[in-house]
């Protein structure tokens, strides 16, 4: 029997995740699970992992959430990285 | 523009608790028999707090699993997760706690009530270091959290470090996830290390909870140098003794003890104070007020002492919220029972002063607005460095780095003013909606 799973969609990238799996923890498949760029131009990924720190902030269908305590569900769609400036 | 919102702006209920880990759920619990409109708000997609977080990683105590199901038994307890407390709503009465400006993924909202119970917990002391910033350099609770939400670690190898017990609890979490913990740094020395747990013995529970958690790759006086690594951490630099050693990882959790949540009770005017917090948390009474009328606060955000000592305070919070002035001995001498575990604890992890001297010139310390320890080192003060800096003026609104540069440079930071996170402008507007009279 496989276990159920979610689908979510990362920059366009299907993740299959279990049920209850944050947001945070499905784009770590993709290492290092990158979710933004700072101001100076870094990579960077979830700090606190509790709603802190909006290291993880990304755009979770259409609106900026924190991915840390955004549970994935079927068809959700993610974008990384959208606060990057402008070149 | 004429508002014909499909959801009311303005809300009310009796008491208002803000937090449902295990002091907001106890909190909850105590005045529910009152009969009191009881709503509980979290930030998190569950209840539990960080200690009783829930998801595909985690296993659940049985006390969790009990709170938790007590909570759903009670019809006049309304639990609303992913919420999140924005800013000061306007107060309608002198009488009552001020109103509370609430947002969740949909929408947002002015929240009246009668009582509120501030249950913000605790969260991590992250201090600068240089590498800090690659990505998979976590918080050691952050580690934690992330793993029980199903953060996929099996087979890497991890390094925990920092101070405190939660470094323990981390790499056994890491661990059960299938992780390798390659090292567990704890900066306090052996001789700390033997008085804590010589002191154990008052608390069983909590001997035979460290017990179970010791884990063979732990050494004491011993902390991080530094993090590598291209695009992320790939290996990790460590004071071990008086010699360094460098270790291969995919993963750093560095945490370096908490700091209690007051951003909120501060923003309320609630004076900060008490003896188990190093003068950080909310002052409280015996009866778990504040110094503001109608709040209350318990658990972590008044001091440290974990799961125990917050469910004993939550409890005495709710029934004096709730108007029950029986006196609660028994949840008093609960109380000071853990409150002498919290005074060992910090004694025992207080925090070794070369930690200070982690960050070098480019290290950043603001992560929001990308700030060097350089920038900084020069400034007088909190409000000097925001001024000239931008530090601490970025989406996590100094959460982080107010915390790092008062232990960095012994600044106090300037309490918070509304808002207190990121809010969606039709948060804002629904909160300048005339409120319906009555």
């Amino acid at each position: 029997m496989t276990a159920p799973t979610v689908q979510i969609h990362a920059d366009g990238t299907p993740l299959q995740v279990a049920p209850g799996t944050s947001v945070a923890a499905a784009l770590a498949q993709v290492p290092p699970g990158r979710t933004r760029s700072s101001v100076t131009g870094q990579p960077r990924a979830p700090l606190c992992g509790m709603g802190v720190c909006h290291e993880c902030r990304v755009r979770i269908d259409g609106r900026t959430r924190l991915a840390c305590q955004t549970l994935c569900t079927e068809g959700m769609q993610v974008h990384t990285d959208t606060g990057r400036p402008c070149p | 523009m004429t508002s014909s919102s499909p959801s009311p702006t303005h809300e009310r209920c009796d008491i208002l608790i803000i937090g449902a880990g295990p002091a907001g759920i106890a909190a909850a619990l105590a005045a529910a028999p009152s009969g009191a409109a009881i709503t509980m708000v979290d930030d998190n997609p569950a209840a539990g707090g960080q200690i009783w977080r829930d998801g595909p990683g985690a296993t659940l105590p049985p006390l969790a699993r009990q709170h938790r199901e007590a909570l759903a038994r009670h019809a006049n307890i309304r639990l609303l997760c992913g919420t999140r407390v924005v800013g000061l709503g306007e107060r309608q009465r002198a009488d009552h706690a001020p109103a509370l400006l609430l947002e969740d993924a949909d929408r947002g909202w002015t929240q009246h009530s009668h009582r509120v119970v501030l249950c913000n917990g605790a969260r991590e002391l992250l201090l600068p270091f240089p590498g800090w910033t690659l990505p998979c350099v976590t918080g050691a609770g952050a580690l934690q959290a992330l793993v029980k939400a199903g953060l996929p670690v099996r087979g890497q190898r991890i390094v925990v470090a920092g101070s405190g017990p939660l470094l323990l609890a981390a790499a056994a979490t890491a661990a059960h996830a299938g992780a390798q913990v390659v090292r567990v740094a704890e900066q306090a020395n052996w001789r700390a290390l033997a008085g804590f747990a010589t002191q154990l013995p008052r608390w069983p529970a909590k001997a035979v909870q460290a017990l179970t958690l010791l884990h063979p790759q732990l050494r004491a006086g011993s902390h991080v140098l530094e993090a590598t690594g291209g695009g992320q951490v790939q290996s990790v630099r460590l004071r071990a003794g008086r010699g360094e050693e460098t270790i291969a990882c995919e993963r750093l959790a560095c945490g370096f003890g908490l700091v209690p949540n007051t951003h909120l009770g501060q923003l309320l005017g609630c004076a900060l104070g008490g003896p188990l917090s190093g003068g950080l948390g909310l002052q409280v009474d015996a009866q778990m007020r504040t110094s503001v009328a109608g709040v209350y606060a318990a658990g972590e955000c008044t001091g440290f002492g974990g799961s125990e000592r917050a469910l004993a305070q939550g409890a005495i919070a709710g029934h004096a919220a709730a108007g029950n002035t029986t006196p609660v001995h028994a949840l008093q001498a609960t109380l000071r029972r853990w409150e002498g575990f919290a005074q060992a604890l910090q004694q025992s992890f207080a925090l070794n002063e070369s930690l200070k001297t982690l960050a070098r010139p480019d290290t950043l310390v603001c992560r929001c607005e990308d700030v060097p320890h350089a920038e900084l080192a020069g400034r007088t003060g909190w409000i000097d460095a925001k001024l000239h800096t931008r530090c601490g003026m970025g989406a996590c609104q100094g959460r982080i780095c107010s915390a790092a540069t008062q232990h960095l440079f012994g600044w106090t930071p300037a309490p918070p003013r509304h808002l207190l996170a990121p809010a969606r402008i039709a948060t804002l507007a629904a909160a300048g909606d005339d409120a319906p009279s009555g």
